[in-house]
């Protein structure tokens, strides 16, 4: 396919003005020349028609959750409800200005207001905020105010303890809050080994970044012991919300005595994402924490029956975003949990946890599972067995898409001695038992063509409008701008 | 194994490698090391001249799959960078124990070699 570059005719666009009623002018004589562009910007000239069929064209090579199974672990990739989209169309939301007078968009205001208070019931918190506009932003901000609350204590805590299982996101976000991090290792259930948790622990750390389930999909079940070492040293708790779809109505981590969360409402809350987004990663925490708070938070004025901007006060970090966060994300997540109701909330997290353990007992005989227990929403098994055929557990996943399918997650988790050479896999509560046995079906077809026909693993994918890319040099030498030197090669 | 694991040379449980020469020691990692992380893409630059300790974070590699911290096996202060390893680190694939290789430290405690394995033990540890 050519690019649009490509497809430029010299003097062809897709627009025609009336004729020019106005004497030339030239530009110099009204702007400086150092504001003025030296180099002639290399755009391409094309017609509307041209345009359209050129995108129209590449969104048919793109694969999304409207096409079919996608079973990207860590990544929630569930169907998103249309009602969703309505709801976030509405014009009363859309056209909404940021500065409105809070009279002017009190419903908008309530929205926020109710979904503070739905999401602290779901997850045992006390107050949310719904600035931070991605999951890192948000592990950000917890990081944050937990530091502002020690600040404000006068205590010197500067070490963050973060699991080697963690998101890679999590000792990022501790580093730029301007901690060091410290790994602790994962046992042989795949969990926190308690006995390296006590030793880390001191007076001189703030805490623990935990996600729960983990990240190869495990639930930890020493969590009450964690609490008690990390609170006893007056440590605080923060919860990495990104596994939250295994939880909704089974367990709350506010319950489980964790004082920060962060959530991503564009994963386990149903809104798009992965190229569709943005996101929205609002955190909640416990009352001790609420002072720390970006500013401002929705609240209602029970006099007035009026809702409206409440300053958090002089101990807050201050503003984390401009305005008041990814707001059309907010509505879509507020739907979502308002269709499904507490009872829908809980079949949700317990359809996914019923899909993940299907698919591994489906496959641990062909995939041996990293760990060989009962998952939360999504399951980790390993390419390991299929070394010895020549075969990588990327050439699995690049047969996959011959297949039809999305892969999974590879390559993550990544820690030795059993979470290696992975394969993760999450199919979310959106997904029926017909696809999943339909995906079931390829894996292990996979399984049988990786030791008799080796070859077709790793020429994939065939079937696919694009083959095999180079990943090394796609790193080494990316090509991100367009120039006439580079001409497009079949 | 043989070409996988080189005699005479040390190694270490996070599976550097070390290559002594009188007072100074060339480090890399195994190839166990880079077969396991695939395809390498990056290696941090590494200033001369800085001092590390035994089990100080050397550099840090990215591979295509994974980013990993390289720990230094023994202490001294670096004397040697390879800069062609940083302008090509899948050198470190092709050849890990000879052009692959990533500084030369100046030994301050050169009796640490012998908290590292040998050839044998380090075939041994990784036994597939």
């Amino acid at each position: 396919m050519k690019l649009i570059f490509e497809k430029s005719v010299p003097g062809r666009d897709g627009y025609s003005l009336p004729e020019d009623q106005f004497p030339k002018m030239n530009i110099k004589d009204f702007l400086p020349e150092k504001y003025l562009t030296k180099d002639k910007k290399n755009l391409s000239e094309v017609s509307e028609v041209d345009v359209i069929r050129h995108f129209t064209k590449l969104s048919k090579f793109n694969y999304g959750v409207d096409d079919g199974l996608y079973p990207l672990g860590s990544c929630t990739m569930k169907y998103n409800p249309r009602i969703n989209e309505k709801m976030a169309s509405l014009t009363n939301f859309t056209y909404a200005h940021p500065f409105s007078s809070p009279d002017m968009v009190q419903g908008s205001l309530e929205l926020m207001y109710r979904l503070d208070q739905l999401l602290c019931e779901i997850n045992g918190m006390n107050q949310f905020t719904m600035a931070p506009a991605s999951g890192a932003h948000g592990e950000l901000t917890g990081i944050l105010v937990m530091r502002k609350f020690f600040l404000d204590r006068g205590e010197k805590r500067h070490k963050v303890l973060i699991p080697d299982s963690a998101h890679g996101t999590n000792p990022a976000s501790a580093a730029m809050g301007g901690f060091e991090v410290v790994e602790i290792k994962s046992n042989e259930r795949g969990t926190v080994d308690l006995e390296s948790l006590s030793q880390a622990m001191d007076n001189e750390t703030v805490g623990l970044m935990l996600t729960n389930p983990n990240t190869v999909g495990l639930f930890d079940e020493g969590i009450v012991e964690i609490e008690k070492i990390v609170h006893g040293k007056g440590g605080l708790l923060y919860y990495d919300g990104a596994n939250l779809n295994a939880s909704l109505g089974i367990n709350r981590p506010g319950d489980a005595g964790f004082d920060v969360v962060h959530l991503n409402l564009h994963k386990t809350f149903s809104t798009p994402h992965g190229g569709g987004g943005p996101g929205a990663g609002v955190i909640g925490v416990k009352s001790k924490l609420i002072p720390y708070l970006p500013t401002p938070i929705v609240s209602f004025d029970e006099n007035l029956k009026k809702y409206f901007f409440k300053d958090v006060g002089p101990k807050s970090i201050g503003m984390v975003r401009s305005f008041w966060g990814n707001f059309a994300v907010l509505v879509k997540a507020f739907t979502w949990i308002l269709s499904l109701g507490p009872d829908g909330l809980y079949q949700c997290s317990k359809t996914s946890i019923i899909n993940a353990n299907y698919v591994l007992a489906k496959l641990k005989e062909y995939y041996k599972p990293a760990y060989d227990r009962y998952c939360g929403h999504e399951c980790t098994l390993t390419g390991r067995e299929y070394k010895k055929y020549g075969i990588k557990t990327l050439d699995i996943a690049k047969r996959l898409m011959d297949y039809g399918f999305h892969p999974p997650t590879i390559y993550f988790p990544h820690f030795e001695p059993y979470a290696d050479e992975t394969i993760m896999i999450e199919p979310p509560e959106s997904e029926g038992k017909e696809i999943l046995d339909d995906f079931i079906k390829a894996m292990i077809a996979i399984s049988k063509e990786a030791k008799e026909n080796p070859d077709l693993l790793k020429s994939a994918p065939q079937r696919t409008p694009i083959g095999r890319t180079d990943d090394v040099l796609a790193v080494k030498r990316p090509i991100l701008t367009y120039d006439d030197e580079l001409k497009f090669k079949d | 194994m043989s070409n996988k694991i080189l005699e005479g040379l040390y190694y270490s449980k996070s599976d550097e490698w070390v290559k002594v020469e009188n007072d100074v020691a060339a480090i890399g990692i195994t190839f166990y090391a880079q077969d396991q992380l695939g395809d390498i893409v990056y290696l941090e630059e590494v200033k001369t001249g800085i001092r590390l300790k035994k089990g100080d974070t050397l550099t840090t590699i990215e591979s295509v799959k994974a980013v990993a911290e390289v720990f230094s096996p023994i202490s001294g202060e670096v004397i040697e960078v390879n800069a062609d390893v940083i302008n090509d680190p899948s050198q470190i694939n092709q050849d890990p124990y000879g052009n692959g290789w990533f500084v030369k430290i100046k030994m301050s405690q050169p009796d640490e070699t012998k908290e590292l394995m040998s050839a044998a033990d380090y075939s041994e540890y990784r036994k597939e």
